[in-house]
This record gives C-alpha cells, sequence and structure tokens, in this order.
C-alpha cells in the first residue's frame, strides 16, 4: 500500500469514483487512478464493453476484479464508446503497473466536452484523498 | 491468553487416488454368482472407464487424510460474516433421512405424499408468523433464487394494476446479489448510498422515489450488521408513490421473533433456511430461499402450491395471477425437512433467543476489539460487526495479513473485503452457539495478531506458518487459473 505522496497523481481529470478522464484530440481516454489499483490490489481481471456501445455519465461501463472484490466502473464522461484496450484481456496487471497508459480502459467519444470540465482537477483529487484516509 | 488452540502437528500427504491405484488391488469382494454367465451384446460394451484399483485401506486412508485437511462447523470457530447461523444439528440429519421423507418421490401422488406435504404447508405457516407476513412459497432453490421470485412477484403486482415501472432502489449495503437479480428481472438498479450511520436516510429514499420506480430491494439488518432503523419511514416514502418494499431476509437469525417484518412495512421477503434456520451452508448445501408475502401479493405466488382441505393436503396450480412454477419440482425439500426440524426443537421462546445471544456475542466482540482494530460505525450492532485495517495500514499490514495469521491460532478468518463500503474491511459473525470461552480466545487470538502487526509485520507477511500449506499465490491462480485436473 502507498501512502499519499507515494500515489502518481498525473494533472487530467478525475471522478469521485477514482476514474481518470483525459482528453486525447477530439476523444476522451478513460482508466482507473493509481489510488484506485492500489486500493484495489492485484487485478486478475478486467471487463470492459463493446465499440459502439454509449453510456451516460455516472453509468456503470465494466467491472474491475482484484484478488480481494470485484468493483463497478462508472463512467467519468457520457458518450460513444470508440475503442477498448485489448491488451487488458490477457494482462490486466498493466492497470497496476501503469494505470495512465498502458493500463487505460476506453476512449469515449464526449456527448458534451463539459462533464470533462465538472470534474476534479488534480489538486482537488489530492484533497479529496487526504480527506478519505 | 489461554493456550492457543493452533498448534504445530504431522499432517499427511495424499495424493490423487489415480496415484494411489495398482493394477489388481481390490477392496470389495462380490458375492458368488448365483446365475450361468452369459457373453454380453457387443453393441453395448466398451472399453471399461478408467478407474484406479484401490484397496480398502487406500480408500479408508485416503478420505481420513483429506478430511483432516479441512476445517469445519465440527472442528472449531468460523466467525464469517454475513454467513451467518453454522449451527447444524446432527438430529435434523437423522431426521431427514427418515425412510418416508428420503424415499419420497416428486412424482407420487398426493394421497400417497401426505407427510411430506404436510410437513411443507406447517413449515409455511412457521416461516409466516417468524416473519410477520401472511404467506410462504418453499419453491425458490436458494437466496438469489428467492430475490428473482420477489422481484417477479413486485412486477406480477405493477402488471396488474395497469403500470409499467423500470427501476429499483438498492442501498450500498445490500446484498451483492441483490441488484444481479433485480436486473435479471428487467429492471434497472438504481444505486443509494447510506448515511455517515452506516444505515438509509429517508431524504436519500425520497429523493430517489418515483412513479417509474417499482421499489426497493433492502437488506435489513444490513450487510454492514446495522439494522434499517429508518425503515418504516422508507416504506411510507415507497408505498405513497405506489412501490413496493422487498426485504432481504438473509440476515434474519438477528431478529427472529422480535421484529415483524410485516409491521414494519415489507410486502416481501425471502429468508435463507441455510443461513437463518440451521441448515447446511455453502458446500453442504443445497439451499432453500422461501418467500414470504404480505397479503396483496399472496395471488401471485408461484404454483404449485399446497393447500389443504378437511386436513387432506393437495398441490394446486389453480391460481390464475400466478407467476408461474419456479423449477421442475417443488423447492430442495431435505432442506426443509431440517428447518422444520429446527424450528420445532427451539420453539418460539428459544428462537428468539438464539437470536438475542447472536447479537449479544457480536456486541461483545465489537466492544472488546474495537480499542484494537478501527470500527467505522460504532455503534451496537445486530449479528455481526465490521472492522477495518485503517489502525494497521501504519505498518503496512492489510487484513488479508491479519487473518492469514489468525490461522495459526485455530481460528478460520472471518469475512474479509465485504462489504465494500468499508475499504479493508473484517466482518465477524460469531453467532449464537459459541461459548464465551471459545469468543474470549477468539478476542485475545486477534489481539496478539495485532500486537504482532507491530512488532513484527513481517511474520503476518508470511503467514499462515502453521497450515499444511502457507501463503498460497492467489494472483496467480485467478490470472491463469488450472481448470483441469
Amino acid at each position: 500500500m502507498k501512502g499519499i505522496d507515494q500515489l502518481i497523481i498525473p494533472d487530467v481529470r478525475y471522478a469521485p469514483d477514482h476514474e481518470w478522464a483525459r482528453l486525447e484530440g477530439d476523444r476522451v481516454r478513460v482508466g482507473i487512478s493509481d489510488y484506485a489499483q492500489d486500493q484495489l490490489g492485484d487485478i486478475v481481471y478486467v471487463e470492459l464493453p463493446r465499440v459502439g456501445d454509449t453510456f451516460e455519465r455516472g453509468e456503470v461501463f465494466g467491472t474491475v476484479e482484484s484478488v480481494k472484490a470485484v468493483s463497478e466502473l462508472y463512467i467519468p464522461v457520457g458518450g460513444e464508446i470508440l475503442a477498448v484496450n485489448p491488451a487488458l484481456e490477457g494482462s490486466p496487471e498493466l492497470v497496476n503497473t501503469d494505470p495512465y497508459h498502458e493500463g487505460w480502459m476506453i476512449d469515449v467519444k464526449p456527448g458534451d466536452l463539459k462533464e470533462l470540465d465538472a470534474l476534479m482537477s488534480q489538486n482537488a483529487y489530492v484533497r479529496m484523498l487526504k480527506g478519505l484516509d | 491468553m489461554k493456550e492457543s488452540l493452533g498448534t504445530t502437528g504431522l499432517i499427511l500427504n495424499e495424493p490423487l487416488l489415480w496415484e494411489k491405484g495398482k493394477s489388481g488391488r481390490c477392496g470389495i469382494s462380490l458375492p458368488r454368482h448365483d446365475v450361468d454367465p452369459a457373453p454380453l451384446d457387443k453393441d453395448l460394451t466398451t472399453e471399461g472407464p478408467d478407474l484406479p484399483d484401490l484397496s480398502e485401506v487406500d480408500v479408508v486412508r485416503h478420505y481420513t487424510r483429506l478430511s483432516q485437511w479441512n476445517f469445519g462447523v465440527d472442528s472449531g470457530m468460523y466467525p464469517l460474516g454475513s454467513c451467518t447461523m453454522k449451527y447444524n444439528p446432527k438430529i435434523n440429519e437423522k431426521l431427514a433421512n427418515l425412510k418416508g421423507f428420503s424415499g419420497a418421490h416428486p412424482l407420487l401422488p398426493a394421497h400417497l405424499s401426505q407427510g411430506v406435504l404436510k410437513l411443507m404447508f406447517e413449515l409455511e405457516q412457521f416461516l409466516a408468523e417468524i416473519t410477520g407476513m401472511d404467506a410462504v412459497t418453499l419453491q425458490p432453490a436458494a437466496g438469489a433464487h428467492g430475490e428473482l421470485t420477489g422481484m417477479m412477484l413486485i412486477h406480477a403486482y405493477h402488471k396488474k394494476k395497469g403500470g409499467h415501472r423500470s427501476k429499483i432502489i438498492v442501498p450500498d449495503t445490500a446484498h451483492g446479489t441483490n441488484p444481479a437479480s433485480a436486473a435479471l428481472c428487467g429492471y434497472r438498479p438504481v444505486p443509494v448510498r447510506s448515511n455517515e450511520q452506516g444505515i438509509l436516510s429517508t431524504g436519500a429514499v425520497a429523493e430517489l422515489m418515483d412513479e417509474d420506480t417499482a421499489g426497493i430491494m433492502v437488506t435489513n439488518p444490513n450487510t454492514l450488521g446495522l439494522f434499517e432503523e429508518n425503515i418504516k419511514k422508507i416504506a411510507e416514502i415507497v408505498h405513497s408513490k405506489g412501490g413496493l418494499v422487498y426485504c432481504d431476509g438473509a440476515n434474519m437469525n438477528a431478529v427472529m421473533g422480535i421484529v415483524s417484518m410485516g409491521e414494519i412495512g415489507v410486502d416481501v421477503l425471502h429468508l435463507n433456511l441455510h443461513k437463518t434456520f440451521s441448515t447446511p451452508h455453502g458446500g453442504g448445501g443445497p439451499g432453500s430461499g422461501p418467500v414470504c408475502v404480505r397479503k396483496h401479493l399472496i395471488p401471485f405466488l408461484p404454483v404449485p402450491r399446497i393447500i389443504e382441505k378437511n386436513g387432506a393436503y393437495a398441490l394446486s396450480s389453480e391460481f390464475p395471477e400466478s407467476i408461474g412454477k419456479l423449477q421442475a419440482f417443488y423447492g430442495n425439500f431435505g432442506v426443509m425437512i431440517k428447518a422444520y426440524c429446527y424450528i420445532r426443537s427451539m420453539g418460539p421462546v428459544n428462537l428468539r433467543k438464539a437470536s438475542q445471544l447472536a447479537v449479544l456475542n457480536a456486541n461483545y466482540i465489537k466492544e472488546n476489539l474495537k480499542k484494537v482494530f478501527h470500527l467505522p460505525y460504532d455503534r451496537n450492532c445486530m449479528h455481526e460487526c465490521v472492522f477495518s485495517d485503517k489502525f494497521q495500514n501504519a505498518y503496512k499490514i492489510t487484513t488479508l495479513d491479519m487473518v492469514k495469521r489468525l490461522m495459526d491460532y485455530g481460528f478460520h478468518p472471518p469475512t474479509i473485503y465485504f462489504p465494500l463500503v468499508v475499504s479493508g474491511a473484517m466482518m465477524i459473525e460469531p453467532t449464537e452457539t459459541e461459548s464465551k470461552e471459545t469468543i474470549d480466545l477468539f478476542i485475545d487470538s486477534l489481539k496478539a495478531v495485532a500486537n504482532e502487526a507491530k512488532e513484527n509485520p513481517d511474520l503476518l507477511r508470511q503467514a499462515p506458518g502453521r497450515c499444511k500449506v502457507t501463503r498460497l499465490d492467489e494472483v496467480s491462480a485467478a490470472r491463469h487459473p488450472c481448470l483441469a485436473g
């Protein structure tokens, strides 16, 4: 387990349920934060949606299974799924080792970019984590 | 602390029977044949099955050794939370094996099955009385099947009223199967968070409840082991918008004969006979998930139903509004006999006492350990209490490490990492049957573990040390499961 100052918290947007979202061109890439993967422990399975599925903000888009528990993934920005990370099927541990890059989960075509602005900033997320601990 | 239960001891390895067999060995003597030998029809014969040749001693030692690897309710305390009663009285087995029961066939006509039908009829009435509900079906095969049955009853009710509702409210302290059962019935589960006291607030439910919501699925007592104190007001809110209240009664063993579910506004409730009425649980199953309803849902109960007329019992399907049949025959009958036995053995006074003792024991553990382990909701609990590993995180020790070490002290680990609303949860349910001496030893063992977390954390990270197998690689087992022998 990491202390808060050991966590990697890059400058992306964060949801209260610990998903991150990053604007990349016209799509939003989504994954879970270093804090989330650290809390979950070793991840053994990631269930992701199909390309073309659409979700409203806050809906469950998949599940992540660790040796501790199965947790739901909530989409931080609503829209259509443009891509899912194919590497996670065979190597779910990428979410543990590199949650912000190789461990990304989905690409979304955002319905409303304002939803991205409504998410937490890097600083706000750190403040929330400190409150959580 | 008294002498620890856990000790070292020689445990014997044992291979698979296939590895043990040697061609030509035999454990039985076939009786001398009393007919003339005759050749077998070639079309009916093939190569024999792959079975090992074993002597009697080979087989007896095999299963004896495997049983010694095991830990169960007959060997010690297993404080798993949310698994409820672990008492399996031996008399239940004896009576379930009575010839009239064990030899019964589901296709026998009613007039040759009177005893069986009478037992089921009376069990339905007992369960209705214990829960304060009006009628019961025994058909569902287990708890989640009971949940689905409850959802189908709610759906049938709304359909008859001419309405179509698409959502159902499910709190974050409900059992994990609840949202799945609602979804299987076609409803969209809408999560609602519990408040800082670990229970539902009326405001949170009022905010979500509308005329497109079929009702609420609440587990009471909930998975934090807390009684939903606002349930009556919550039921009023749900009813005022035309919805129904479903209660997951898996934790009913905390409130038998104390809470009338009908009076607090519950419309439909399922029970787990294997959780509250002493029938074997888990691998010892099968389960049984009777569903109890209030009057307005009786017409929709599954068929066939057991009816009584002038002292004669029969199965009847003459209920046109019924949701239909839930399985091929009529539930897991062997389990019903054991629950019936338990209820008759205990009687109303002792059933209530079993609940009171379950609650007392859990509170005793909670009070004795709350200085050692973080208690997220510090209030009176019901039959189970939930701690977290927050204090021990300072030494980089997790709940998993602590419960693995507890095995070295001779106890089965409690439930861990559930409920999800508590990070690093450790959920302890002692039940009504453990003595004060056993519970005190359990408390002392956990205190010793907490002390080791501080003094010698590496010991915990490598635990268990005294078990036949030590720390397993659960990650590899889950990522690369070996599904063939």
